[in-house]
């Protein structure tokens, strides 16, 4: 989970993983632009982090595609994620679950399921397919680990959208994703602050750099974080391209 | 490292950035940006990059201005509130000074950004010409203005962000920024909503609710990508814009802002 809030600006890499993550982008780019005419999946470029042997690898492979449609697909599979894990958790609330709370987290399901079916629907017969979540590593039953959970993937969704943001191309869907990247923001602040209250955490500077800035983080990166939480395999190596 | 790798990893960036930078010889660029993305430092080259590059192009300095006004606005207010005796309680402290210091780190990455082209700081009058008398000195007050000065910060950088379509360097930062106002904003509502009593209002904007009810107009916006939502997966209209952010043009936000500002 630590690999999570990794980022291309952290100092915590070292400068040969940088270069790596630097140089993998680049062929990628690269060769999205020499393959421009054509559809090719570059999944081997993209994946080098070692299996997770988390995953059964029961799941489909699934691409996101390319361009515009490969981003709002991108979209479309995170909040697929969070749907799912919100619908999961007002269904078997864990121990000791306040009214408070779980208002807050119901509102938070409809949100996201707001924003799936919102893309779904957007993306027509360009969606990809409904995914399949593998959430066997959190224990619902506890406060403590669904609301790390919710934080993990709230933190996650604006990271994603801000890295996201400038591989659109049309400035209709950068709007779209511009309004929903900043109602995750203000789950991930609420979540953060149900963690631990009225603290400074809800923009803590775990995860804000010295500028007052929040994460901004590419799909690879995004996607290799949450591999462990789908079954299936996402191949995003197209996105923005 | 190759380095028409990293000249071709600039021009991802920054499609003209070569071009621009005539004054610098590759190998100069080279090993001046090739040490700063090694480091967590790629802010600072942005700001010399912006500084240099971006100079010439009015639209991105525009935008950066308009920011860096409401940002002077933000940085000034939570000084002026957190210095105040016996405004913000205690148990409320931390969160304010998490704010009001993300402000003043973005008030200094614009300045820096923006280097000769910032415009000065003006001068403020956070009473509103009257309407928020006791701002300093009534808390409930202050929070009211916090929740309006963070919701119209992400309008108005959300606002924004079709006008910097063209520079991606600078639309992902105004991006980074766009969120923080966000979780700002969610904070600083639910403790307006406790103060103020107002159960309706929440982190996430029901409708058009909030405390300062003019800079909330279109909030209740229905319709997304060109299609109305009404019974989307059978949720309700607050459930449907609780789920959607709405921007602000810059004319909007500089007529809400307007008062606050003497100059």
């Amino acid at each position: 989970m630590n690999k999570h809030t990794e980022t291309k600006n952290s100092s915590g890499k070292g400068e040969g993983e940088i270069t790596s993550v630097f140089n993998r982008r680049l062929f990628l780019r690269s060769a999205g632009l020499a393959t421009s005419l054509g559809t090719i999946v570059i999944a081997a470029g993209c994946n080098d982090d070692d299996d997770d042997p988390m995953i059964p690898g029961t799941g489909d492979t699934v691409d996101l595609g390319s361009g515009d449609i490969g981003v709002l697909n991108y979209a479309y599979a995170l909040e697929q994620l969070e749907a799912a894990f919100y619908t999961q958790v007002i269904q078997t609330p864990y121990n000791g679950i306040t009214d408070a709370e779980k208002a807050i987290l119901t509102d938070i399901r409809d949100h996201e399921i707001v924003h799936r079916d919102f893309f779904k629907a957007a993306l027509g017969d360009k969606a990809i397919k409904g995914l399949t979540p593998n959430f066997a590593a959190i224990d619902f039953s506890k406060k403590e680990a669904v609301l790390g959970a919710a934080k993990l993937f709230e933190d996650t969704g604006v990271a994603a959208y801000n890295g996201a943001g400038k591989l659109i191309k049309d400035p209709n869907y950068l709007l779209l994703a511009g309004k929903i990247v900043s109602v995750e923001a203000r789950h991930a602040a609420v979540i953060r602050d149900l963690i631990n209250p009225k603290s400074a955490d809800f923009a803590g500077d775990d995860i804000i750099d010295a500028n007052g800035m929040d994460k901004a983080i590419a799909p690879a990166d995004i996607l290799a974080a949450v591999k462990g939480y789908v079954k299936d395999t996402i191949t995003g190596a197209n996105v923005g391209k | 490292m190759d380095i028409f790798k990293i000249i071709d990893q600039f021009q991802q960036i920054d499609g003209d950035a070569v071009g621009r930078l005539e004054y610098a010889s590759r190998r100069h660029f080279m090993n001046k940006i090739g040490s700063k993305l090694a480091s967590a430092a790629i802010p600072t080259a942005f700001a010399a990059i912006v500084n240099k590059a971006f100079a010439q192009s009015a639209a991105a300095v525009d935008v950066l201005n308009y920011a860096l006004t409401l940002e002077y606005l933000e940085d000034e207010f939570y000084k002026a509130g957190n210095a105040a005796a016996n405004l913000i309680p205690a148990s409320d402290k931390a969160i304010f000074m998490q704010i009001g210091k993300h402000e003043t780190q973005h008030v200094a990455f614009l300045v820096k950004a923006l280097g000769s082209k910032a415009i000065a700081k003006p001068t403020f009058d956070f009473q509103y010409g009257g309407a928020f008398g006791d701002v300093f000195t009534n808390y409930k007050t202050f929070v009211t203005v916090s929740s309006a000065l963070e919701d119209t910060g992400v309008r108005a950088y959300k606002g924004q962000a079709g006008a910097l379509i063209a520079d991606p360097q600078i639309l992902e930062y105004a991006l980074q920024v766009h969120s923080i106002e966000a979780r700002h904003a969610a904070v600083a509502r639910r403790l307006a909503a406790t103060l103020l009593g107002n159960t309706a209002m929440k982190g996430w904007i029901t409708g058009k609710e909030g405390a300062v009810a003019a800079i909330y107009a279109g909030e209740d916006n229905m319709t997304q990508g060109g299609v109305n939502l009404k019974g989307l997966a059978s949720k309700s209209d607050a459930a449907i814009t609780e789920a959607f952010d709405e921007p602000l043009t810059k004319e909007a936000v500089l007529a809400i802002a307007g008062p606050f500002i003497k100059k």
